[in-house]
């Protein structure tokens, strides 16, 4: 709870509310990548993320 | 005011422990963990630094992690966003990394503290720095300017890829920035990983590489890949890259361009990467100036730090120097990620903190980058015979007149004494040494003790009072991160046959009076030795001198190739009996390797994964 509390409170001071109903979608999305993938290793370029 | 900075989750993971403004001690997890650019949570180097202070994680006042998570999630989403759907692959390998732990590093960060210092309101004490500040912070804080303008390049952190920062007194705020994926840290890697190296850790390869070619494609770089304005500022043209939205650096169109596909790890190297490497090389450098011009143009400022992976870039940071436009420059040591942590500590001290800043003209607040672990001899000598060690204790003078005289024999010398270094440079502390004069030297440190590529030249340690009588410098390096050449009266010419050799043959070459430290180019990549900061190296390099004439020994790192730094006394001694190194020195312990037990000779090569 007091991450989405975290997350409101960074995109109204970002000004990025319209991020927020493709951060839903996306997250649903990759809930189900996590459902499907064994591990979350990264790739081999610089870590971008 | 205690604080402690952390960088962890991307690479080169360290703590850094700040107590009122002082930088009491700072290590990366990768020394203790041995694995190199150890990416995970730093509880080593935690546990180091509280201990280094006496201190227990409770009596830590705030705790400072070195960027924004939030910041670049939101990076993350408008780039796949706006390459949509391109970014598919990319995205379904970052979203779960994200959604399982990177978007909770609140939760993370408070779970792992937990572990280390029970149970507390950890939340409470959390403070995040944006990553470019953290870069900002730990090169002008520790700095000896009261005003500086601070050049911030690297890959990426947040939405910033290049910044830049005023700093006054105890007071920085960054004024510009260049944004993602506009990025000379990731221009210079995707080059890095075209001509076969690893990024994120061989483009330091790429520059050692650049002297052996020509630049021709320097100009297909500035037409095609890169804009760059007057200013310097620059946008990359991302039809030739693929990082943003895929799993490789490079895109087809780039390969198209350079003629090729990438190179091959490990395979064999033509003139081709050579002339990759100089024009990649040339090009930063054309990038760094504008920029760095323009800066003093702008500011006004007579000072600049510099911060972030492009800082390690030491010839371009020898290019700054020369080109005069600043009266001094000082580079943070540990340029990269690790380095974060003390920034993000240092920004936490003096930003929420309000600890005033002392500055020491002349002195910087590194203490030398000697800032890791340090063993009292009696537990030296506990640690070397419990691990089968044959070993005499000296006196200091009989310690410096022994080791000195191996070295002017021509010895390879394992020299392990005091603090280990932090950042990625070994200065004396945890270093390999040997005699720059011997030219045959380079070739046995490279194949014998370090296992790796022989193209990479050596860097000097020279006594800062003797720097400019065999270097075209007179200015302080005591960070190894300035690049300038031998002197012209110690320089030998190569004969035409000489100059007709192949790429790397030519190292081979003796090309100047201290050949083991001279690149083909006649370049060298200074360490300056200072008496106040570490006296033990300063007079075992006197006594050299006093012996051979030379105030410059070989200094490498104590490792082998694809291996952390050693940390303690068994790894050092682990060292010893796993290459070629003929004499180990740890604190007052001497011991040769024809006196050890040949039964603890172990094959050290391929016992880590090459870099």
């Amino acid at each position: 709870m007091s991450f989405l509390a975290e997350l409101w409170a960074f995109a109204r001071s970002r000004k990025k509310i319209w991020l927020l109903p493709l951060i839903v979608i996306l997250a649903l999305f990759g809930g189900l990548l996590i459902l499907v993938q064994g591990s979350a290793l990264a790739p081999f370029i610089y870590t971008l993320f | 005011m205690r604080i402690l900075g952390v960088s962890a989750f991307y690479h080169d993971s360290a703590a850094a422990l700040v107590v009122d403004g002082r930088i009491v001690a700072a290590a990366q997890e990768e020394r203790f963990t041995r694995r190199k650019h150890d990416a995970g949570f730093p509880d080593h180097a935690i546990q180091y630094c509280l201990s280094e202070a006496g201190l227990t994680l409770k009596d830590i006042d705030h705790i400072a992690f070195y960027d924004k998570p939030l910041l670049k999630f939101e990076r993350l989403l408008e780039t796949y966003l706006a390459f949509a759907p391109r970014g598919f692959a990319s995205f379904s390998k970052a979203m779960p990394i994200w959604l399982r732990e990177k978007l909770f590093l609140n939760n993370l960060l408070c779970t792992r503290l937990k572990a280390i210092g029970g149970a507390h309101d950890w939340a409470a004490k959390l403070l995040f720095t944006e990553h470019h500040m953290s870069h900002a912070a730990s090169a002008f804080f520790p700095s000896p300017f009261e005003e500086a303008a601070v050049l911030t390049m690297d890959g990426v952190g947040e939405w910033a890829t290049t910044s830049l920062a005023l700093g006054s007194g105890a007071d920085l705020r960054i004024t510009k920035e260049i944004h993602f994926p506009h990025s000379l840290g990731l221009l210079y890697s995707a080059f890095t990983a075209y001509t076969g190296f690893k990024v994120n850790s061989g483009e330091y390869k790429v520059m050692g590489l650049a002297p052996y070619g020509v630049p021709r494609f320097a100009q297909t770089i500035l037409d095609h890949v890169i804009d760059v304005k007057e200013d310097g500022s620059f946008r990359l043209n991302m039809d030739y890259f693929d990082y943003a939205s895929g799993l490789r650096m490079t895109s087809q169109r780039f390969h198209d361009l350079f003629g090729g596909p990438p190179r091959q790890p490990e395979k064999w190297m033509d003139q081709r990467e050579m002339d990759l490497a100089a024009s990649i090389q040339a090009v930063l450098q054309h990038v760094v100036l504008k920029l760095t011009r323009a800066i003093a143009a702008e500011t006004g400022a007579r000072k600049l730090c510099l911060a972030g992976g492009v800082a390690l870039n030491c010839v371009a940071n020898g290019h700054i120097l020369r080109d005069g436009r600043f009266d001094e420059i000082w580079v943070q040591p540990a340029s990269g990620d690790a380095g974060g942590a003390l920034g993000a500590a240092l920004a936490a001290s003096h930003g929420i903190g309000a600890v005033p800043r002392q500055v020491t003209p002349g002195q910087d607040a590194m203490n030398g980058a000697y800032l890791g672990p340090q063993f009292s001899d009696q537990d030296i000598a506990q640690r070397l015979t419990a691990a089968g060690a044959r070993f005499t204790r000296l006196d200091e003078a009989d310690l410096i007149a022994r080791t000195a005289d191996d070295l002017a024999e021509g010895r390879a010398i394992g020299w392990f004494q005091g603090r280990m270094e932090f950042g990625p440079r070994a200065l004396g502390a945890r270093s390999i040494l040997g005699d720059p004069r011997s030219p045959t030297m380079q070739s046995l440190l490279n194949l014998k003790v370090k296992y790796r590529e022989s193209f990479r030249p050596f860097a000097p340690s020279v006594l800062r009072e003797d720097v400019a009588d065999w270097f075209e410098l007179d200015a302080d390096s005591p960070y190894m991160l300035l690049v300038a050449d031998v002197v012209e009266r110690r320089r030998r010419p190569m004969t035409p046959e000489q100059q007709a050799l192949f790429g790397i043959e030519k190292l081979n070459v003796p090309r100047s009076d201290i050949p083991a430290v001279t690149h083909i180019d006649y370049s060298a990549r200074i360490q300056t030795v200072h008496r106040e900061t570490n006296p033990l190296y300063h007079a075992l390099i006197s006594a050299f001198r006093d012996r051979t004439g030379c105030p410059v020994v070989v200094n490498t790192s104590f490792n082998v190739r694809g291996e952390p730094l050693v940390c303690t006394p068994e790894e050092a001694f682990r060292c010893l009996m796993g290459t070629d190194i003929e004499v180990l020195v740890v604190g007052r312990q001497y011991m040769r390797k024809q006196d050890q037990d040949p039964a603890l000779m172990t094959r050290y090569e391929g016992a880590f994964e090459l870099d």
